[in-house]
């Protein structure tokens, strides 16, 4: 898909809206979304404002009768709303890739062309910044991962996948917290616990933290 | 207090969701037909906020264990009380050892089980729903299963009136189209990005609910609908509702155990007026879907609650008529 120039607003019925920041995915914009977070979760129609990659979601206390007006407020503040830079903490994973903990690892193979331990190796290499929490309690989407890995999600999504399994959708990656559905491609899996609702925050990590993710094995 | 007799898969409790942690990648969960647990709650004088059971697959049958006031709203599910048959949308007062079973529904998928006062399970970042995939609220964050027990918290003999009913929301705001149970989508981002052969097909069609749906999701079987060109979307943040396709064509609609994000392109969005409308749509049945505005989608949450209002202000009447 073509990358946007101009910043883009949409609905999720008449729950919620989307923005969606302009140009390529990267840790600036990210940066920039975090920040608006914190202003529009301030915002009196505002349920929630929820960071998505180079994306925000505004859930509605009740839906406006003027969105207009919300709108422009939104891009107002975008254009005025600086990079916040949050500094977190740095988590170690190690990670078993291929194998039965990889189950996608060929389509990854047969999409990008490497090989399984050239795509072990380049999935390591970056320190990931979590850009936002999503999908289920204490998932965390990461950013930065090299764009020769990346691998579009699958054709129809797998009902299940184990918790730990560390997965490849688009340009993105990122470490289930829990088993369930997934339209993305597993390629490893590493132990970690990344959630407990009676702790607060239930999260383990947050916008911000990063991850390191080391190779334990790699089953060829 | 009842005690679970007999159950099938996937019974829970639901209340009407959880709200304010999607940041933490909790999604709302709460009960698939929003109207038929209010109008449980209505029926008991509970509060909005309390939870009752959410019983998808039949039969499912309870033993009072102390005498406790309830509700069955939902399905129309040949409900007998000790065998005497329960209206649907009824409330009625249970003795100590009586038995509730609940059959194969004549129309809808799901029935709700309200207990005076709401079911009593802890409250688990702000809400008593279960949340299947994170394995927390509701009862110990699973499924019910047989020889579960469960309080009210509100049990007893009950001081408001029992033993009436009220309309079903079916009858009350009927949709159709065609002859077919029909639910409003207002187009979403990537609406424009599907060829449009797809899209007048999507609003002509029939879509089949398949077996893969649940709670999650309801998977539609029909003609595919395809993009103009192949779509790879960053994630972002979503709702019950939304209408996702997968690369395959065979469209996905999120319910209330959702993710509260995806990257499937997006075609529209139910709206959240008829997501309840959806909850009650059995498998293997089909669907028609008709294009609404913004607009549109706020009146019709204006008729809902028009409707709950007016069965509220029924309620009281009956209180004060059989004071």
């Amino acid at each position: 898909m073509s990358i946007a120039s101009e910043p883009r607003i949409s609905l999720l019925g008449s729950t919620a809206l989307l923005f969606e920041a302009p140009g390529e995915l990267d840790l600036a914009p990210q940066q920039r979304i975090w920040n608006l977070a914190l202003q529009a979760g301030e915002w009196a129609e505002i349920h929630e404002a929820v960071p998505g990659m180079n994306n925000l979601m505004l859930t509605f206390i009740k839906p406006p009768r003027d969105l207009n007006r919300l709108c422009e407020r939104l891009l107002q503040s975008w254009e005025n709303c600086p990079p916040l830079p949050l500094e977190g903490r740095i988590v170690e994973l190690p990670v078993v890739y291929g194998g039965e903990f990889g189950p996608h690892m060929q389509d990854v193979v047969a999409h990008t062309g490497l090989d399984i331990e050239t795509i072990a190796n380049l999935h390591c290499e970056p320190l990931y910044p979590v850009y936002a929490l999503g999908s289920h309690p204490g998932y965390c989407y990461l950013g930065g991962m090299d764009a020769r890995l990346a691998t579009p999600r699958r054709q129809v999504p797998v009902i299940s996948i184990a918790a730990g399994s560390v997965s490849i959708g688009g340009v993105q990656t990122g470490v289930s917290a829990s088993a369930g559905p997934s339209g993305w491609n597993t390629i490893g899996r590493t132990e970690m616990s990344f959630f407990d609702p009676t702790q607060n925050p239930p999260a383990m990590l947050r916008p911000g933290d990063m991850l390191r993710l080391r190779i334990e094995r790699i089953i060829r | 207090m009842i005690e679970i007799l007999s159950t099938t898969a996937l019974a829970t409790v639901q209340d009407v969701g959880r709200f304010g942690s999607l940041g933490y990648g909790v999604g709302t969960s709460g009960a698939m037909d929003h109207l038929a647990l209010a109008l449980g709650n209505l029926l008991l004088g509970n509060p909005e906020d309390a939870a009752a059971l959410e019983i998808p697959m039949f039969a499912f049958e309870v033993r009072f264990t102390q005498d406790c006031a309830f509700a069955v709203t939902g399905a129309a599910c040949e409900a007998t009380l000790d065998g005497q048959p329960l209206p649907p949308y009824w409330v009625a007062q249970a003795r100590e050892g009586q038995v509730l079973s609940l059959g194969y529904p004549t129309s809808g998928s799901r029935a709700y089980l309200c207990l005076a006062g709401g079911v009593d399970v802890p409250s688990v970042l702000g809400s008593r729903s279960t949340q299947l995939r994170g394995e927390f609220g509701g009862l110990h964050g699973r499924a019910l299963q047989q020889g579960d027990r469960i309080a009210a918290l509100r049990p007893g003999v009950s001081t408001l009136p029992t033993d009436f009913g009220v309309v079903s929301p079916s009858q009350a705001l009927p949709l159709q189209r065609d002859g077919l149970p029909a639910m409003r989508v207002l187009p979403a981002a990537e609406y424009d990005c599907f060829l449009e052969d797809s899209r007048a097909a999507f609003w002509a069609g029939e879509w089949k609910v398949t077996t893969q749906s649940n709670r999650y999701g309801y998977r539609l079987e029909g003609a595919p609908i395809l993009p103009k060109a192949p779509m790879e979307i960053r994630s972002h943040g979503i709702v019950p509702g939304v209408i996702q396709v997968p690369h395959g064509g065979q469209p996905i609609i999120q319910m209330r155990d959702a993710q509260p994000s995806g990257g499937y392109p997006k075609f529209g969005t139910v709206i959240e007026a008829d997501l309840w409308r959806l909850g009650q749509a059995p498998i293997g049945s089909k669907v028609r879907f008709i294009e609404c505005s913004y607009a549109e989608a706020i009146a019709a949450l204006e008729d809902n609650q028009c409707y709950l209002a007016e069965v509220s202000r029924l309620v009281d009447l009956h209180g004060l008529a059989s004071r």
